[in-house]
């Protein structure tokens, strides 16, 4: 299934960077989407997008994940020549991801 | 209790949530947010033409609706919309007042702009090169913390205007002054700051960029409402809004905000506190109405960041569209054409495709779409130079292949940003003050 259907997500924007939140609609996903959606995973997935690492933050506290991406954004808001500068559309990307 | 709500979580934000705000929730404070990373740079080449501006554009609109209500509803108002003039809005602030006749007293907070003190073999935090490496610098800001707004509120300032602080502590200082919190209770800051984070963007955590058609539906977005928080002496906080306007708030739309911009969720930088997101409890408390509680944090970094405004030349780019069959490969042909007549001057020319891969520069499934939109766009430090671009674009009405049309080209000035850190005791903040008395008032005293 796509994480479209069991999971949100809401992009940010800091220089090249970009972090994305993925938050389970139903708590009792948080696991799955632990087990799945690896740095490693999102990053195969965002390969032509994102040029550096990924890396996951955990937070069981409010049942969400952040994976903050690195050399995102053609260089950050102010000089990238992308037409999404802030890369604020990329949440919608990570959730065309097919988990199993 | 103290009552916190945002009235624009950015420069060009609406302005009657503000309103409804003050005439609705009873609010000790109104802050403005309406200082993005670039928007210092822009404020600071209007104040080297023009010595009485460099404050928001917005500042006059804003305040003339405001002012009235604010001093009214006797709620202080805290805002960065002085950029990169604080004093100059303080004083257009006055002449407001003075023109609606409205006693009112203005403290501006001054001191972040570093220009003069940053030394150029300074490390850039993004791309560790030396800040030297990139254009003529335009405009240098330390983001201040509390310690240089909690001074302005011990002043008797209706309105409390700034340049760069950090987003979250314009949030956490009217709690301090009001809780007493000390330096050290870093728990409690942590908190505030979180709280702060929620609010800063506005309707962001009240339902707005949140829809989505059947799993997140949002009701009467055309109303939405902007956030106010409800904050306990123990920094615990109750996130709502209006009743009767739009939005939505609720343990998902509090989640996403709270991740938005976020790096390292248990070290989020501020000047004030390090918070940690990973101890908070969110718990929804009522309908639109959801407790925030248990965030904690460490102390304060001992560096400021500073964002640093330069010259990036100039954008150039150009627009045309192709429709029906084919239409992606004549967009194909007409960018073969571009890339190779740009050649010499963009050789990192980008095109995109818009309709089909613009946004992703990749696209997830295979589907050919009925128009498409080519895009080219380059860098070049000649504003003459960087026009090619999207002259090239509207040669191909003649040039190129079939059926191009709705050319549209433009040349933006580019300001690049740059973050380094400096010292905290190379940065000095100051408060100005000053008043207006109405008629009235003055006739009674005399």
């Amino acid at each position: 299934m796509k994480l479209f259907e069991i999971a949100h997500s809401r992009a940010g924007d800091k220089g090249d960077i970009v972090n994305l939140s993925l938050i389970p609609y139903e708590e009792k996903d948080y696991d799955k989407l632990c087990r799945s959606v690896t740095a490693a995973a999102v990053k195969n997935h965002l390969k032509d997008i994102v040029n550096g690492e990924v890396v996951r933050y955990e937070l069981p506290n409010i049942k969400a994940l952040n994976f903050v991406c690195y050399q995102s954004l053609l260089g950050g808001v102010t000089t990238s020549l992308a037409m999404d500068t802030h890369g604020k559309t990329l949440s919608s990307a990570l959730l065309e991801m097919e988990i199993h | 209790m103290l009552r916190i709500g945002t009235g624009a979580g950015f420069s060009g934000d609406r302005i009657e949530p503000a309103e409804v705000l003050l005439q609705n929730a009873n609010l000790d404070y109104l802050v403005l947010e309406c200082l993005a990373e670039r928007t210092i740079a822009l404020a600071q080449q209007r104040k080297l033409h023009d010595e009485n501006k460099g404050y928001d554009p917005l500042l006059e609109k804003r305040l003339r609706r405001l002012l009235p209500l604010l001093l009214e509803k006797n709620v202080r108002l805290i805002t960065n919309m002085g950029a990169a003039n604080p004093v100059a809005a303080a004083k257009k602030t006055l002449d407001i007042a003075r023109e609606l006749n409205l006693s009112c007293k203005v403290a501006a907070v001054t001191g972040d702009d570093v220009l003069e003190q940053i030394d150029r073999n300074d490390i850039s935090l993004e791309t560790n090169c030396s800040v030297s490496d990139y254009g003529l610098f335009i405009s240098a800001n330390a983001y201040l913390g509390v310690e240089a707004i909690i001074p302005a509120l011990e002043t008797e300032a209706n309105i409390i205007i700034t340049g760069r602080v950090a987003d979250p502590s314009l949030f956490l200082a009217p709690q301090i002054h009001h809780f007493g919190w000390s330096v050290d209770d870093y728990n409690n800051l942590g908190q505030g700051i979180i709280t702060g984070h929620l609010l800063e963007c506005s309707s962001q955590v009240s339902g707005g960029y949140f829809a989505d058609a059947c799993r997140k539906e949002v009701p009467d977005l055309v109303n939405i409402g902007f956030p106010y928080a409800e904050i306990g002496a123990d920094g615990r906080s109750v996130i709502s809004k209006v009743e009767g306007t739009g939005g939505l708030i609720d343990v998902r739309t509090v989640k996403e905000q709270l991740l938005y911009e976020v790096h390292d969720p248990a070290n989020y930088m501020t000047p004030d506190v390090i918070a940690d997101f990973s101890t908070v409890q969110l718990q929804e408390v009522g309908k639109n109405q959801v407790e925030v509680s248990n965030g904690s944090g460490k102390e304060r970094p001992e560096m400021l960041k500073v964002s640093i405004g330069y010259h990036a030349g100039f954008l150039g780019e150009g627009e045309i569209s192709y429709a029906g069959t084919n239409a992606l490969a004549r967009a194909e042909i007409a960018e073969e054409i571009v890339r190779k007549r740009l050649f010499a001057e963009f050789p990192d020319l980008r095109t995109d495709f818009i309709g089909l891969s613009s946004v992703h520069r990749t696209h997830f499934n295979g589907t050919t779409p009925y128009e498409v939109r080519l895009r080219a766009a380059g860098y070049h430090q000649s504003e003459e130079i960087a026009a090619l671009v999207g002259e090239e674009v509207e040669a191909l009405y003649l040039n190129g292949p079939a059926a191009g049309g709705g050319v549209r080209k433009k040349v933006t000035e580019s300001i690049g940003v740059l973050s380094t850190l400096i010292n905290r005791e190379q940065v000095t903040s100051k408060v100005y003050v000053d008043g207006y008395t109405n008629n009235e008032e003055r006739s009674s005293i005399n």
